[in-house]
């Protein structure tokens, strides 16, 4: 699709209002709906788009395969880390009332905060790693 | 005004199931699976399932509409003929939907208050929440605070999904 103007310049305009909408969905997850998941995905689906119109080499140049082929588990290790946390100060695994000084509501929000990023991570790679996978595959 | 929008979507919803079963062009397959996503999250959003819509229109219509196009590129536009008769595909078919018709017989009507899952675990949480997490949505609350080990083992499965794709897909890729 490297000459159709209309598409390219869209897509141009269109990707950082999907980027801001998945930073609302994501961080408004607690007061609306949405939440690390959501967000996630369509994090993935910004990607996705520019590798459509732009080419997957313009894709992998901006968010490179290495990168996102380390998120994966990293995401994964945060929230399993947030757990970690809530017992190194002496409550049971992945409790977050006591993450904020004994405020609960506040440890309750920390908690809620680290986790969905968490997802947040896993989700976006993942769903971005099986595209490269796929697009990256030669006519055999 | 509710009923018409939602004999409208289902309508719509029946009309591009037949037409994903008759149509050969896998090509159209995909966009009307796409199509059909989009149509069932606006059937979430009308049941006020907007998280659920959300993920819907994001994973149905986009990154899967995407993924089958990818695999299209590999294989064939058209559909290959059947070479087994439908009777039997159709028996069961036939068969587990009026399974599933009779199993709705069985459930509450919808949307009352005194149903099992309006007044039990939920309406717990619905009580409990605001004081003990202080977050308005109680989805989220659930999801990553009560019930945040389902969530990590959620995120694993995710995790295990894209290493599983890796492994599989990766020595098929052209450069690295």
């Amino acid at each position: 699709m490297r000459l159709d103007t209309i598409l390219r310049v869209c897509t141009k305009l269109f990707i950082p209002f999907i980027f801001i909408f998945a930073l609302y969905v994501q961080f408004h997850g607690d007061f609306g709906p949405g939440g690390g998941f959501q967000a996630g995905i369509i994090v993935a689906a910004g990607v996705v788009l520019y590798a459509i119109i732009y080419g997957l080499n313009a894709a992998q140049r901006a968010v490179p395969k290495r990168l996102v082929e380390f998120l994966i588990p990293l995401g994964v290790l945060i929230f399993a880390g947030v757990g970690v946390w809530g017992l190194l100060i002496g409550d049971n695994y992945l409790e977050y009332n006591n993450l904020s000084h004994g405020n609960q509501p506040h440890g309750q929000e920390r908690g809620v905060f680290w986790v969905e990023i968490g997802v947040l991570v896993t989700v976006s790679s993942t769903m971005i790693t099986i595209f490269y996978a796929f697009a990256g595959r030669g006519r055999q | 005004m509710e009923q018409l929008i939602n004999m409208v979507l289902l309508t719509l919803l029946a009309v591009i199931t037949i037409g994903i079963i008759r149509v050969r062009n896998l090509f159209a397959v995909v966009v009307l699976a796409g199509a059909y996503s989009f149509l069932m999250a606006s059937v979430m959003m009308v049941l006020d399932a907007v998280d659920v819509a959300m993920t819907e229109a994001a994973v149905g219509a986009g990154i899967s509409t995407v993924l089958a196009l990818g695999a299209l590129h590999l294989t064939k536009t058209e559909e290959a003929a059947p070479r087994f008769s439908a009777i039997l595909p159709l028996f069961v078919a036939v068969g587990t939907g009026a399974m599933l018709i009779y199993g709705t017989w069985g459930l509450p009507g919808f949307g009352l208050a005194d149903t099992p899952m309006n007044t039990g675990v939920g309406l717990d949480y619905l009580n409990r929440n605001m004081a003990e997490t202080g977050i308005p949505n109680v989805v989220t609350a659930v999801l990553a605070s009560y019930r945040g080990f389902d969530t990590l083992g959620e995120t694993a499965v995710i995790f295990t999904a894209g290493i599983g794709v890796l492994l599989l897909l990766k020595r098929f890729t052209a450069e690295d």
